[in-house]
């Protein structure tokens, strides 16, 4: 995986792929989460989401993927606003969120051929993808029998299954041992050589992804509270 | 259409892995239907003329069974963000998920209908267009409650919401489903009745994309 | 609104003639055709509500739609207890499966869906989404629902029982039938206006709540 030709989904050329986010503000549920948000990102590079509990990281993650509106502010692919074509956003965009997505009944390949076959891959891929994540040797047992961390892996292995310039993880070295720990970091750094941009939230030092990205402090972005004259009005 | 269908046969996989669970839709419906007789009595003619009806209300029961399931397991174990993510959109997704729904529980229930039609004494002829009838009315059931379940997403107390949102809807279904059968029955044609129904389904389609699609994403969010 | 009660009231309970086969059962009907107009009326508002709600995103039409229910629902059910009422001198039973109190006891069934749709999520937001979603999806289905009700009626009730509100109606009856209808009418933009203001106050009280929370 990781020609710069397995990349394209709709994109042309590398260098001017961007990602460029403008005062961006989420509301959930009524509640404001962050404002102000502002970054940009070129090919290849990676942003690491940091802040505390409840800063809205995985907020903005989810934004990012399209799942939430944006209530304010200004979200732009090489300078096109994401809300144009959401369709073509689903296409370039890969999410890792908390929960690993496996069915208890079906096996790691059966699970990573099902995502290939919906995303039109070849089915060479989801060998590749076995063998990144060393999930070979668990290949052909149901999902039940994963413990957390190869769950977890499995999941990884599912972003790789599918090639896209965007990945968005949430936390995702939670239940890593250090030998998956460096396939993820692996993982990442073919994604990043071909192009692709990584945008990640996480509470741990990554070594070779963290010391090499963009550092954006969530808790810089609390929204202000309103006065509260103006709502007695 | 290929992704479609690789949908489509991941939820075939898992519905047969888990096999046990579609024979309980059709246990299920044929209890319903086997109770009218301990109610009512076993008059030959009584439930020569309920038996159409008897088939239609344990079918509409029965398909409500496994439908709040139906997305609700995406959504809890993170599947349905990855699957709005897909190539698929989320209308197709929709489709496909009423799809698998209509092939793991209502075609069952379809196959299993002539049991029903033989304890209630149904003359042969009549199986043709009973079972027509249900196959074209459980399809829009399908959609109908694809739609529901997308609505009820994390709402509290979906199990008792959903039959709520759907019975509603289902009422047309129901009168013209029983109708083909007390017109096949009484010697009278059925053919009005089969095309409504099939109108129906038509008319089921973009209602189940659409709405379905919107329930989807405001659950994502 | 008062005046108009107070005529359409008069008019109807006291001035109007009796009809001549009815009696005075007949001055049910000048709260019962109303009450069933504006159930129909109100989902209509409901379903447009949930519209604007869904297209533009604005707070206030989910709002607005969240209030029309409730209101809906009491005329819907106003319009099945009159009808029963007058079902009892007229068929002899409090409840016959007529094809018009059929539709809108199925009416009632879509408001009381929705009104449990929208209280079913922790999100009031959300809910007010979904339920404008299943206003659609309801208010497309009324008219499939009234047909094939209609249909059903036919096929089995071949001669027809004498249904409520005949088109010809004389005048002397149709003058108080229709002040009524605009009483209805005004009761419920009234209603529906106290009904808003009270949850814009109660979403004000529950902003302030979280601030005196986020303070902190």
């Amino acid at each position: 995986m990781g020609t710069p030709n397995d990349m394209a989904t709709g994109d042309e050329s590398l260098p001017a792929r961007q990602l460029e986010a403008r005062e961006l503000g989420c509301l959930r549920g009524g509640w404001p989460i962050f404002a102000g948000v502002t970054f940009a990102l070129s090919a290849g590079e990676a942003l690491v989401l940091v802040g505390t509990n409840g800063s809205g990281k995985s907020s903005l993650l989810r934004l990012l993927a399209g799942y939430l509106p944006v209530a304010a502010g200004e979200l732009l692919w090489r300078g096109v606003p994401l809300s144009k074509d959401p369709d073509l956003h689903r296409s370039r965009t890969r999410y890792l969120g908390h929960l690993d997505a496996i069915k208890a009944a079906l096996t790691p390949r059966e699970d990573l051929s099902f995502w290939a076959q919906l995303h039109a891959q070849p089915d060479r891929r989801v060998e590749a993808a076995l063998a990144a994540f060393s999930l070979q040797e668990l290949a052909d047992r149901p999902g039940r029998m994963l413990s957390a961390g190869q769950r977890r892996r499995l999941a990884l292995a599912r972003l790789t299954v599918s090639p896209a310039p965007l990945w968005l993880l949430d936390e995702p070295t939670v239940g890593l041992d250090t030998a998956s720990q460096k396939a993820l970091v692996a993982a990442i750094a073919r994604h990043r050589a071909a192009g692709g941009m990584l945008i990640m939230a996480t509470h741990q030092a990554l070594p070779g992804v963290t010391d090499a990205a963009q550092r954006l402090d969530m808790n810089r972005y609390r929204p202000l509270p309103p006065d509260p004259e103006a709502l007695l009005l | 259409m290929k992704s479609w269908l690789a949908l489509i046969g991941r939820d075939l996989r898992l519905a047969w892995r888990q096999r046990g669970d579609l024979f309980m839709a059709v246990s299920f419906f044929l209890l319903v239907a086997a109770l009218f007789p301990f109610a009512l009595g076993p008059e030959p003619n009584l439930l020569l003329r309920i038996g159409p009806g008897v088939v239609w209300v344990a079918a509409l029961l029965a398909l409500l069974l496994s439908l709040e399931r139906l997305f609700a397991l995406e959504q809890e174990d993170g599947s349905l963000d990855l699957l709005l993510l897909s190539p698929l959109p989320a209308e197709a997704i929709v489709l496909a998920k009423a799809a698998s729904h209509w092939l793991t529980t209502g075609l069952p229930l379809v196959l299993a209908a002539p049991i029903v039609a033989l304890i209630y004494n149904l003359p042969f002829d009549g199986y043709g267009v009973l079972l027509l009838s249900l196959l074209l009315g459980t399809a829009s059931l399908s959609l109908f409650g694809a739609t529901g379940a997308a609505l009820c997403l994390g709402a509290r107390r979906g199990g008792v919401l959903l039959p709520l949102l759907v019975l509603p809807l289902a009422v047309p279904v129901l009168i013209f489903g029983t109708a083909a059968v007390d017109a096949m029955l009484a010697g009278l044609a059925a053919r009005p009745h089969l095309l409504l129904l099939s109108a129906l389904l038509l008319l089921a389609l973009p209602i189940a994309a659409f709405a379905g699609a919107a329930g989807l994403r405001q659950a994502a969010e | 609104m008062t005046l108009c009660f107070l005529v359409g009231l008069a008019w109807a309970l006291v001035f109007s003639p009796a009809d001549y086969q009815q009696g005075d059962t007949v001055r049910i009907m000048y709260v019962h055709v109303p009450a069933a107009w504006m159930a129909l009326f109100v989902y209509l508002n409901l379903a447009l509500a949930g519209a604007s709600l869904l297209i533009w995103r604005h707070p206030l039409a989910g709002v607005a739609a969240e209030a029309c229910a409730p209101i809906g629902a009491c005329f819907t059910f106003l319009a099945l207890a009159t009808g029963s009422l007058w079902g009892k001198p007229m068929w002899g039973t409090w409840w016959v499966w007529d094809a018009r109190l059929t539709s809108v006891l199925i009416l009632f069934f879509l408001y009381l869906g929705y009104m449990a749709l929208t209280n079913a999520f922790e999100d009031q937001e959300r809910g007010r989404r979904a339920g404008a979603v299943l206003a659609l999806v309801g208010v497309i289905n009324l008219p499939i629902i009234k047909f094939s009700v209609d249909w059903w009626n036919t096929l089995h009730q071949p001669a027809s029982i004498s249904r409520i509100g005949t088109p010809a109606i004389h005048s002397s009856m149709l003058w108080p039938l229709l002040i009524m209808a605009l009483a209805f009418t005004f009761f419920f933009i009234v209603v529906l206006i106290q009904r808003m203001r009270g949850e814009l106050v109660a979403a004000r009280l529950r902003a302030l709540g979280r601030l005196s929370v986020e303070g902190r």
